[in-house]
This record gives C-alpha cells, structure tokens and sequence, in this order.
C-alpha cells in the first residue's frame, strides 16, 4: 500500500531543481534563526518574571558586544575559542556522534601547549610556537579520538563519555599545574612557567584580536572543503546518516570515525593553545572558561555547518562578552547569560523535529500559489 | 436486520458499500461493495497496493473512509475509530505478531483487555483463562514467556487473544508470512473449524491461491483499488482469480534460463558469528556460492538469514572460520567488493542501503563516488560525475522523483529499490547478495527485479538469494539451502525440490 500511497512524482524540468535546494537552503536557516528568535523571546518572560527589563537586556548585549572598537575586541577574543571548540562538536557530529566534552580536549590542549614551551625555549620562535600548537592539537586530538574509538569499538555512549572525560581532563590538568608543573612563582594562582615573550601569540593588525581568529577561520573553510569536495567526507556523511547503508558499501567507519573525532579533538586543543600562548602566558586554571559548553550551542545552531560557525561564533561571542556589564548594571548573577544560553539550546533541539515537517519549505506549497 | 447487541456471541456479518477513500489525488479505493456473511472464511485477494489494507483499514476504523458506508451484522456502523471497532467486537490479527514477549501467553492475554483492573487478582485471572481455554479447539502453553513460543504458537495466541476479547469479526492481515507452510496449514484448520462452528467471521488478506482453495469459503479481488470479483471458492479456478487480481495478462518474459559456466567464486568455511541476541550462535560450515547461478536460502523469517547477510556484508564479527572469495580470504572491505566486484541489495533498501537525508544524486554515487576511471581511488569529489552517474541511472532504472536533489526518503518505495537495484547492478558484477529483494513491492516492480537477477545470472553473475518468500526462491534459484536456527540444515537442486520436504526442515524437524 505505502508504494502506491505516495501522491505520484511529477516530472520536473531543472526550474524544480534550483527550486528544490533553494528549500532545503531556507530551511536550513530559517529554522535555527527561527529557534533563536524563539530561545531569545523565552528568556524575556524569564526576565520579566523576575522583574528585569528584556529590553535593557539587549540593549546590553549590543553595547557589551558589538557597538564598539572596544567591544569588537572583547566579543572576538573570544571567537577564535568558540570556533574551534564548535568544529569539536561539528566534525564528529557528521558521523551522528554528539560529542560535548570539547572542553577536556581544550584544557589538555592548553596544558600541553603550556609545557612544550618551556621545552623549546631555547628554539627559534617560529619552530617553537608550531610545535606548541602541535603538541597541543595532539593531545587534544588523543583525547576526542579516544572516544570516538571507545565508541566504535566497544559501543560506549559518546556523549556520557566525552563528559566524563572532559572532568577527567579537568582533574590531571589541575595535578600537573599544581604538581609537577608548577612555576614555584605561582603562589595564589598555580600556573605552569611564563612562556617567553617571543612564544606569546601577538594581535593581528588593525583588529584588536590575536591570531586565533585567522586560525579560526582557516580551521572552518579546511573543514568545510573537507566534508563538502573530498571523497572522504562524503563518506563520513554516508555513515553519519545511515551507518549499516555506510558498512554495507565497505566504506572504513571505524577509520572515519576515530579520524573525523581526532581532527575535532585537535581543533579543541589547538584553542587550547591559542588560550595558553595568545591570552594568559601559561596553563592555569583559567583554562577553565566554558568554551568548549558554549562550543556545543554554536555548533547545534550553525547546524554543524563549518561555515555557518563562524557568525554564530560571533554572535554568542557577544552575548559571553556582555556577561559582565549585565553582572554591573542589571543586578544580575553571571549566570544569566547561561541561561540565555541553555533556553536557547532546549529550543535548537526541539527545532530538530522541524525539518522536513513544514509545507511552506516544500517547492508544492510554492507552486499553488 | 438483526438486532445489534455487543454481549451476544456468535459470527457477525460486515457489509461494505460503495468505499471510495482518496489520498490527495491518489484513489486507494475506489468504490468498493462487498459482502462478508456471517459466519465465513472470507478471503481478500490482491497484489500489493490494490487496496486491501486500505480498505481493511477504513473498517477498522483507521482510517475514514471518503464515502461509502458500513454494514455491520447488519445495522450501520459509523468508525469514529479502532475503539468503535472493538466495541463492535471487529478484530485484528497484524502480520507481526504485537505480544509482548517478556511476559507469559496467559498475561498477555489478561493485559490486552481493555478493563483490565490496577491491581489484577492472578488466581481468579487464572481460573477464568482456563475456562476459556477448556471451551476452545486449540490451545497454547499458558505460562511460558511468548519469547520461547514457536511462530505458529505464537500466531495461534493472537488468534486466542481475539477470541477471549469477544471479537467475532476477525480480520488476519496475512497471518502465515511468518509461518512454515505446516504451521500454516495447522492454524489455518483451527480458524476453519472456528468459522464452520459460526462462532466467528474471518476476513484473511492473503495472496497464497494455495490457502484460498484450501481453507476459505468465498473470496474477493481487488486491483487497484477497484473491486474485480469475487465469488464462492469452489466455483472460481486459480486461474480466475489470478486473472483477475493481475489484470490483462501481466508481461512476464519467460525468464529462461541460459546454460552457464559454474565455477566457485565465494566460500563460507566454518564461519561462526553470534546472533542478534548474542545469546546463540550462526554456524555456516560449508558453503559455496558459483558463478552463473542463484543459490538460494530459504528461511523462516529469524533463523539466521539477517545475520548471514551481516557477516557476508562485514557488519558482524565473525567468532572463527573465514569468508574466501576466490580463493583469496574476504572481510568486505570496499576495496574487497570493488576488486572481486561484489554488490549487495538488502532488504528494505532505504533503512539499510540508503542515507535517509541524502538526496537521490548522492545515494545513487555510493558506489561510484571515490572511483577513478581506471580503478583506483579518488580523493577529491567529482560533483559532475555523480549528477551524470544519476541522471544515467535515474533514466535507465525508470526512477521516478521530483529531482535528482530531492531526498531519496521523499520516494515510494518501489522507487528507492529501483535507485538501489540501479546503483548495485551498474558496470561489472561478479557475485551479488540479495536479501528479501521484493518485500512489499507491487507486482510490476517484483516481475522487473525478479528478471534482472535471472538476467544478472544468464551473464555469469553468482546470486545469493536470501529469502522468507519460499516461492521466490523455488522460482528463481538453481540450488536451495534451508537455514534453521543459525545452521544451514538442508540442501537440495532446484530440479529435486519438494516443497513438503523444504517445510520440513525450516520447520527444525530435519
């Protein structure tokens, strides 16, 4: 019955085709910045529940964030991190893994960075501070890699895991810092060494913003042109959405996985090292920042979409910039702008349900009118 | 016209006029009149998608029919939905079994009522069972978790299940699909005997010719969606009734089979894997597949075929003994399949050979994506190749979709099997693997698949045939395998097969 219970294809000449993927193109936007739109509107009534104003709310955000040279500079200081801590999430999740414990990868990542300086002091800069990024994008990648073999090999829940390791992660970098790591200089504060000045990532010219966003930026278009023009990750694709149709055609998901997990883990720990050697001059536990949780939401709304990152990167890059004059002005905890954060996040996941549901994204409902 | 009282037992008679039931633009029924008497074995003849569940569904009340009306044990019946059907006393047994199988026969049954108390009183529950157990011809173990039931047992469970809810309009959607052919015939009885006894009436959509003759009174026929006869059971050949639910005699090429060259192209020796469950083991000690024939694996559906079909795809670890695909040892790797040019078609294409939310381009590149002309791999991706590798396919497999961009899930499902057979049968193919290659496809679409594979052998092509269909696999393959609780159990060429002795042994009595 189902066979024939479809309504017939029509034929369609190439009109239907553009028409087809110019569909799937706004549906693809309209229904996270539909969700976004939402997530923001929640987070009115919560703030008119406990008699603040939503609208001194934005106000903020965009004085915190964008309105100025200054506020430029703090919104990306912070974008460079987020964007790599989303492709943590985007990669793996083109293979239908939802990975959330970027940030491990991103404080291993700084704490190898932070080491391997020390050991290459002697070094001309230039070496020195490639293989600091290495050695950071190394053990990151270790890390997420572990768990995307974890997953492939014994069955074991990527998200919990990615999690739980993320505390661990926690844990053996506040052992080395505050063991044997730590710079006995370090007295209120337990840091690995100062780097040397001349391994310190500078600002780039004209922005006031350090190297990290270009890496950023680089990091997203290798990753698009990786899942979009190489044979690899279509591939990848493939096992993300149908793993038994992926083993079936012999294509490697075991490889794919620990690799595309891997590379995600790298870019965490490569902002690990941006934070390490552009930011606070040594591994300590200001590391700790949150990046990799805000990571996940960037990713979930630029629907791990590599490209689509880096604008979301920049608008929650604002929103985490805003947190303290909101703290000053409003009266409000720094919290709030997690729960801006998490309202958002819940209403992005009901969004998922969305997609293919709504007529007006089907070229149909377009041509009766 | 008889008065209509739910307590009363006995057959009731369901009366349909004039069902009409539109999909959009798409008649799914198509002014259907027909009588069910009280107290017959009714049978409902047609291929798939003539209207047979469509309509079965608009009298259980899943669906609201467009128009017509509905008779039942005379007066009119208005199916708001399923619970006016229950109220009625119209049941249905689904060709899956829906017991719960942690949980014994006797509570299933106690927990399909509708008033079953909070707290149940087993004992009383108990006695009351066997009561009704006492007063039916067959019965099944009461305390035994469903799970352990053999199929036929648990078939004749959901039949009892209808019965201790009062029911006297049955409808059995395909009730022996999953049963071996004795195990039909024995269920089949108890329901005739039931009917002749005017305790029930049975509407059984079927399309086994073989169980019509044998066990029903009358019978209807439906083509797409249109009522083309019908009539008591004994008054129309098999040949009527074929006749009428194909239509004009359907293009069937003879499919003649060509002498070909038979030489061993893909070995299973000793080869153990754990089942579904983990909990038994597959163990295929010796097993060839040639060239230039279809080998087939005849099967009650869970005796291990699925699980064949994973070890021969590289899905499912194998615990000993090794795959040799000629002569050289075989894991599945794509390099594997693209050197020995293996393909594989399983069953239900879109969950297990498809990417869902790809479109119909990308999943028909599957096989070609990462291939350079001369056989190598290719690391960048060839975007005009795969639109040309779809149009070329899309045209020459007659796949009907609104544009090569639109996702594949969006298709029927006839047409998804078309784009795959299209994509696994493309170029050179040395061994296929096939599972359940026409499950739920009409009958143009089984004819079309069904001659590509004779035709895919004819060239020299090693078929494996994995199958629940028996009658597929007496009308296609050379040699037969039976396969029966994870070991292959019996082996015969098609020239010396008897059915008798096939149902035999899928039944485990070797």
């Amino acid at each position: 019955m189902t066979s024939q219970a479809q309504i017939p294809a029509r034929g369609h000449g190439t009109g239907a085709q553009t028409l087809i993927g110019l569909m799937f193109r706004a549906e693809a936007v309209l229904i996270p910045v539909g969700a976004l739109l939402a997530g923001a509107a929640a987070f009115s009534l919560f703030l008119l529940a406990i008699g603040k104003s939503p609208a001194e709310f934005y106000a903020l955000v965009w004085k915190a964030g964008f309105s100025s040279a200054f506020s430029w500079q703090n919104t990306l200081s912070r974008v460079a991190p987020l964007v790599l801590a989303a492709l943590c999430v985007a990669l793996p999740a083109r293979l239908g893994l939802v990975i959330i414990g970027g940030e491990g990868a991103i404080v291993l990542g700084g704490l190898a960075a932070a080491v391997t300086g020390t050991a290459v002091a002697g070094l001309p800069a230039g070496i020195g501070m490639v293989t600091m990024a290495l050695a950071g994008m190394a053990l990151g990648g270790l890390w997420i890699g572990t768990i995307g073999a974890l997953r492939i090999k014994r069955g074991v829940n990527e998200t919990i895991s990615s999690l739980l390791m993320a505390y661990i992660a926690i844990a053996l970098m506040n052992h080395f810092v505050e063991g044997p790591f730590r710079d006995p200089a370090s007295l209120n504060k337990p840091s690995t060494a100062p780097l040397e000045a001349g391994l310190r990532v500078g600002d780039m010219p004209f922005v006031a913003a350090h190297w990290g966003v270009v890496a950023g930026v680089l990091a997203c278009l290798f990753c698009w042109i990786l899942i979009e023009r190489t044979t690899l990750g279509f591939a990848a694709r493939i096992a993300g959405d149908n793993v038994r149709a992926a083993q079936v055609q012999g294509l490697p998901v075991s490889r794919l996985v620990i690799g595309f997990t891997a590379l995600g883990g790298a870019f965490a720990g490569l902002a690990g090292y941006f934070e390490v050697a552009a930011v606070h001059g040594s591994a300590n536990a200001s590391l700790i920042a949150g990046y990799g949780y805000t990571g996940i939401l960037v990713a979930f709304l630029a629907r791990h979409n590599p490209l689509a990152i880096l604008p979301v990167a920049v608008l929650l890059g604002g929103f985490e910039a805003s947190s303290g004059l909101i703290q000053r002005r409003m009266d409000l905890p720094d919290a709030t702008i997690q729960v801006f954060e998490g309202m958002v996040f819940v209403i992005i996941l009901l969004s998922e349900a969305l997609y293919g549901r709504l007529r007006i994204f089907t070229p149909a409902f377009w041509e009766h009118r | 016209m008889s008065r209509y009282d739910p307590t009363e037992a006995g057959a009731i008679s369901v009366e349909a006029l004039h069902m009409t039931m539109r999909f959009g633009d798409f008649t799914a029924l198509d002014n259907v009149s027909m009588t069910i008497r009280a107290g017959t074995f009714h049978a409902l003849l047609g291929e798939n998608g003539a209207g047979k569940s469509t309509l079965v569904k608009c009298i259980m009340g899943f669906y609201h029919a467009t128009e017509g009306e509905l008779l039942v044990d005379g007066r009119q019946a208005v199916m708001t939905d399923p619970k006016m059907a229950q109220t009625l006393r119209l049941g249905m047994v689904y060709q899956h079994f829906t017991l719960v199988p942690s949980l014994t026969a006797a509570e299933n049954l106690v927990i399909s009522r509708a008033d079953t108390p909070a707290v149940i009183d087993w004992r009383s529950e108990r006695r009351r069972l066997d009561a009704f157990m006492a007063g039916m011809p067959f019965s099944v173990p009461l305390d035994q978790p469903v799970s352990r039931l053999a199929a036929g047992e648990k078939q004749k469970l959901e039949i009892l299940k209808q019965l201790y809810l009062g029911n006297r309009f049955l409808i059995l959607d395909e009730p022996t699909s999953v049963l071996t052919p004795g195990e039909a015939d024995e269920v089949l009885s108890h329901v005739r005997a039931l009917t002749t006894a005017s305790e029930i009436t049975v509407l059984m959509i079927t399309h086994k010719f073989r169980e019509v003759s044998a066990f029903a009174d009358e019978v209807s026929i439906l083509r797409r969606g249109k009522y083309v006869g019908g009539g008591k059971v004994g008054e129309m050949s098999v040949e009527e009734m074929s006749r009428a639910m194909m239509g004009e005699a359907p293009v069937v090429s003879d499919r003649g089979r060509a002498t070909t060259v038979k030489k061993p192209l893909l070995e299973l020796r000793g080869v153990t894997a754990k089942d579904r469950t983990g909990l038994h083991n597959i163990e295929i000690d010796d097993v060839t597949l040639n060239s230039g024939e279809i080998l087939g694996i005849a099967g009650v559906s869970g005796n291990g075929q699925m699980e064949l079909m994973e070890i021969l795809t590289g899905q499912r670890r194998l615990t000993g003994g090794e795959i040799r695909v000629n002569g050289a040892s075989y894991s599945a790797t794509r390099r594997e399949a693209r050197a020995h040019q293996i393909r594989y078609l399983p069953e239900e294409p879109l969950r297990n050979a498809c990417a869902p939310r790809m479109s119909v381009a990308e999943n028909l590149a599957f096989r070609m994506f990462d291939a350079s002309a001369d056989g190598g791999t290719i690391f960048w991706k060839n975007a005009g190749a795969i639109a040309r590798n779809a149009d070329d396919l899309i045209a020459g497999f007659n796949v009907k979709t609104t544009s090569p961009a639109a996702r594949i899930a969006a298709l029927s499902g006839g047409n998804v099997q078309r784009a795959v057979l299209g994509r696994e049968l493309t170029g050179a193919v040395k061994a296929l693997i096939v599972s359940n290659p026409c499950f739920g496809l009409d009958f143009a679409a089984v004819s079309s698949i069904r001659d590509r594979l004779i035709e895919a052998r004819n060239n020299g092509t090693a078929i494996l045939l994995i199958s629940e269909d028996l009658d597929e696999i007496l009308e296609l393959s050379d040699r037969v395998l039976v396969m029966s609780e994870g070991r292959v159990t019996f082996e015969t060429p098609i020239e010396t097969a008897d059915i008798a002795e096939i149902g035999q042994h899928m039944a485990g009595h070797g």
